[in-house]
């Protein structure tokens, strides 16, 4: 049988709804991210979604700003996240996608950053600051390698854009619940759920929900609303960053919640 | 010579979170529908000659040129009300902004003389007005913070990474994607993505039009010269445009700070590398992985690891030329204008006369040597008398 591409493999994910957790690479160092990405896996997440520290992470709140920033004064590297990949790819054969910045992407080169990946076992590319409209070079590197290229997109996407965006996207559709930047919010917006209902009305691809998710009520309510997926992530990075230093216990924490999570999502299912 | 809509050449692009991007083509569309609108042309120059002192005037340096050997010229900006030609900037971007429905200003501010710029015009144009400024230029330029808070502007300082310029254009841009539907991004310099390095650079050009006319009229002749320092590159680009096809010299001045080493300088054409910053791609100084580097200039407006997408393409072609000037050769040029011609330059517009001192014998005594003096030196004179060891 041929070997699955890491499109096909997003795409089986999301055949029951699923949850995605997101941690940044090397937060708070390489090797306690391997461990934390672990718990994560254990916990039953279906896609597993690392950060590429960046500098400059403009699509960011706090909580990711210094998560980033905790791994890039840790030492991380362009190689060093291929690693931390490399290592969780020993573990488990969970789809994992980056969630990467473009000059990261730019500056390796968009074949030979797409290359590393796939040989890593990266399954999908989000590039968070490259819009459908600068995608062409991303898109090819996608086609041949056949890592997923996701996409965000959001309230303020208009419906011609987002004929282009179903048209280019593979493996998931990230729907971004509210505008701003990532972090934690009290409630999914009645937007988000207009324009899921938009999205899936266009396209078989899987679409989840992301961006200021954190409860059980909020992954209850995406999946009942018809979304094939709940993504979390400043959640997630905020339990590493209060218990900073007791690694064991960010793992227990992290596995414990995102079984949480999976539970609301099945029970919803 | 530019091929995608957008690119100078192969710079540019708008690579923007998706959240903005509907209101870069927002702007896109009523830009290009407004800039020709009588109204808003008339409007706009209206201000520019009743409210911001226009047109500047460009000032023959006798002393200056004496010492030079050549014709020295100073294209007055540092006149425009507020001390700077980011006025020029702010005026257009915030009648555009009302025209647009927009509800209130944001900006990012280095030196704090372009938050100074937006809270004018947010002032004078009834658009409230939030800037944000890295803490550590907060620290240097306090009397900046106060001019802005004084005109009802409120000022949030960034403590996020370098605490600096760069960081606060990241946290105008976060805050631009909270609020788009009613904010307008007020962006200081030709930098950022499309349309704004152009919408930029054509309220800027005002400068340049300007200095064509009256150096043909003063001299009969176009100038041999123009020199501009550069940090983003917007008073250059004001000044080298409207003569880019003509047979004139340019030369860009970027910080040379204390080194050319990695974090000690501002020089980002002189020692960076293609890469992508605050939506465009641009020389960026950066590491092998692209992490976007520290960056250091003795003056706050120069301290930025990015250059508008258009320098780069000017110095791909070798059209411009871009040159440095140290920390140390720019104070000696700071007090050399205050001394032979009473006038106090701006730090940023320091690193121009610097060039030109430095490098008089490439001119003869013919030569006409247009330097954008692209603000006056008051905001640094705190800054300066510490390093002279007198502290007000
Ligand atoms: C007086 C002055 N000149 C120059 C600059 C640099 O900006 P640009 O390169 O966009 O002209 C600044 C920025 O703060 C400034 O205040």
């Amino acid at each position: 049988m041929a070997e699955l591409s890491g499109k096909d493999r997003l795409s089986a994910a999301f055949k029951k709804p699923g949850f995605v957790a997101y941690t940044v690479a090397g937060d708070p160092s390489v090797s306690e991210s391997v461990l934390i990405s672990k718990a994560l896996i254990d916990g039953g997440c279906d896609v597993l979604e690392l950060g590429v520290p960046f500098s400059d992470p403009v699509a960011d709140g706090s909580v990711i700003q210094a998560a980033d920033k905790r791994a890039l004064d840790a030492g991380i590297t362009t190689d060093g996240v291929f690693g931390v990949v490399k290592e969780i790819r020993k573990y488990s054969g969970v789809p994992i996608v980056f969630l990467v910045y473009l000059n990261i992407v730019f500056r390796r080169g968009f074949d030979r950053f797409y290359d590393e990946a796939k040989e890593a076992g990266v399954d999908g590319i989000l590039i968070v600051d490259m819009p459908p409209e600068e995608a062409e070079t991303a898109l090819l590197a996608s086609e041949r390698t056949g890592i997923a290229q996701i996409f965000l997109v959001t309230q303020t996407t208009s419906d011609e854009r987002l004929d282009m965006i179903v048209k280019m996207a593979s493996g998931f559709i990230y729907l971004v619940s509210s505008l701003g930047v990532t972090g934690k919010r009290d409630d999914v917006s009645k937007e988000a759920f207009s324009l899921l209902k938009c999205v899936k009305a266009k396209t078989k691809i899987p679409v989840a929900v992301g961006f200021g998710v954190s409860e059980k009520r909020h992954a209850e309510e995406i999946i009942k609303e018809g979304a094939d997926g709940v993504i979390v992530g400043s959640a997630i990075v905020s339990v590493i960053e209060k218990n900073l230093g007791n690694c064991e216990k960010i793992c227990s924490e992290l596995k414990n919640y995102v079984k949480s999570m999976k539970d609301a999502i099945i029970s919803k299912n | 010579m530019s091929t995608k809509h957008g690119y100078y050449g192969g710079f540019g692009g708008r690579f923007v979170p998706e959240t903005l991007m509907a209101a870069l083509y927002e702007l896109d569309s009523e830009y290009l529908r407004l800039k020709d609108d009588a109204n808003f042309k008339s409007e706009l120059n209206s201000y520019l000659s009743e409210y911001a002192g226009r047109e500047t005037p460009l000032t023959f340096c006798k002393n200056m040129s004496e010492y030079c050997g050549c014709k020295v010229y100073l294209k007055r900006e540092d006149l425009v009300h507020g001390g700077a030609h980011k006025l020029n900037n702010t005026l257009g971007q915030a009648i555009l902004a009302r025209a647009m429905g927009k509800k209130r200003l944001i900006a990012e501010t280095g030196a704090g003389q372009h938050g100074v710029a937006t809270a004018i015009a947010g002032a004078v144009l009834g658009l409230p007005v939030e800037v944000f400024m890295g803490e550590e230029d907060c620290e240097r330029q306090k009397l900046n913070v106060f001019r802005m808070e004084l005109m009802g502007a409120k000022v949030h300082p960034v403590s996020s990474g370098t605490k600096t310029l760069k960081d606060a254009t990241n946290e105008a841009l976060r805050e631009w994607s909270k609020t788009v539907d009613y904010t307008h991004y007020l962006i200081g310099s030709v930098v950022g993505p499309h349309p704004f390095p152009e919408i930029v650079r054509d309220f800027q050009c005002v400068i340049g039009t300007e200095t064509k006319e009256q150096c043909i009229k003063k001299e009969g002749r176009l100038p041999s010269a123009l020199v501009a320092c550069v940090g983003g590159g917007s008073n250059a680009i004001g000044m080298f445009y409207p003569m880019l096809n003509d047979d004139v010299r340019m030369i860009g001045v970027e910080a040379g700070g204390k080194s050319l080493a990695p974090g000690e300088n501002g020089a980002t054409l002189n020692t960076g590398s293609p890469g992508v910053l605050h939506g465009a791609l641009s020389y960026l100084i950066q590491n092998e992985d692209g992490q976007v580097k520290e960056t250091h200039s003795v003056s706050a407006g120069l301290d930025y690891p990015g250059v508008g997408p258009e320098h780069s393409m000017l110095h791909d072609m070798k059209r411009v030329e871009y040159a440095y000037a140290m920390d140390d050769e720019v104070l000696d040029a700071f007090s050399f204008l205050s001394r032979t011609e009473g006038i106090i330059p701006a730090l940023e517009s320091s690193h121009a006369i610097s060039y030109v001192l430095k490098n008089r014998d490439e001119f003869e005594k013919d030569d006409i040597v247009v330097i954008c003096l692209s603000g006056r030196g008051d905001k640094d004179v705190a800054q300066v008398s510490k390093m002279y060891g007198r502290d007000f």
